[in-house]
């Protein structure tokens, strides 16, 4: 699962206490915006025969942002690539010495690591909330999956909120 | 067990990008898909901020994670880098909790 937002997510949920399969839903959920990336993306890259397969497992946000921003094809494609090289060779250093390193730490609280998640998701959706409409959305997703929390298991107000957003954004206008 | 949903959400995950890249583009580029997949990760982001602020369990608490996000939300509007946020929320629990 090469997407962060996903990742942080999955064990947001699970650390919290909920589902592992609510975790997932979720985690699925957030990952959809690779497939609109992808549409962006497929006419700018090579994907002939075994080139598909593996340039998939790199649609990202960061990748995306890199190649979109060359003006040659070329440049694209070494945007691309370097891109997701780096990234994922860096980004499962960081999870692996992470893993590691959690052994040496006593009570993640004291470092105030139970409030590093909700500044990361803050940081990720902060870019997206450059207009009213998905500010209004964020807002009134935080609201409802507070109110919901209470009367249902933990992880699933993060669904409920999903279905919601679905629903508001398929209504014909 | 955790490890069967990892599997799926890495399998759906995967899935998800496979398909944007080889699907037909007039399947992803109607109205709807592209109202509604950008909104998804806002509405999911924004509830999991809430959430892991301000739920002990299923319980609803204000403790030092509030102080925390609101030092990120500053962070933010300063068009901090996404580890400075993170590292400013951190500090702010941890010092508050030093003190408090």
């Amino acid at each position: 699962m090469f997407t962060g937002a996903s990742q942080f997510a999955f064990i947001g949920v699970v650390g919290a206490g909920g589902s592992a399969w609510a975790g997932a839903a979720t985690a699925a959920l957030l990952g959809t915006r690779n497939a609109l990336y992808g549409v962006r993306l497929s006419s700018l890259l090579d994907l002939r025969s075994w080139r598909l397969p593996v340039t998939a497992q790199f649609v990202i946000d960061e990748t995306t942002a890199m190649t979109i921003a060359r003006e040659k094809p070329a440049d694209s494609r070494l945007a691309y690539w370097a891109t997701a090289i780096a990234l994922f060779s860096l980004w499962n250093l960081g999870t692996l010495i992470g893993a590691l390193a959690t052994h040496a730490l006593p009570d993640p609280r004291v470092l105030g690591l139970d409030a590093a998640p909700p500044a990361a998701f803050l940081a990720l959706l902060a870019p997206r909330l450059r207009a009213r409409e998905p500010l209004a959305v964020a807002l009134a997703a935080a609201l409802i999956a507070l109110v919901a929390l209470p009367f249902v298991p933990t992880g699933v107000p993060l669904l409920l909120v999903a279905v919601i957003v679905v629903l508001y954004g398929a209504w014909p206008r | 067990m955790i490890w069967a949903p990892l599997l799926v959400a890495c399998a759906a995950c995967y899935a998800i990008k496979l398909a944007g890249l080889s699907v037909p583009r007039r399947f992803l580029e109607g109205p709807r898909v592209q109202r509604i997949v950008p909104l998804l990760p806002v509405a999911i982001l924004a509830a999991l901020v809430a959430t892991q602020t301000f739920a002990m369990g299923r319980h609803l608490v204000l403790d030092v994670r509030a102080a925390a996000l609101a030092v990120a939300v500053v962070a933010v509007l300063l068009r901090a880098p996404f580890l400075v946020v993170v590292i400013a929320g951190a500090a702010t629990a941890a010092l508050l909790r030093l003190v408090l």
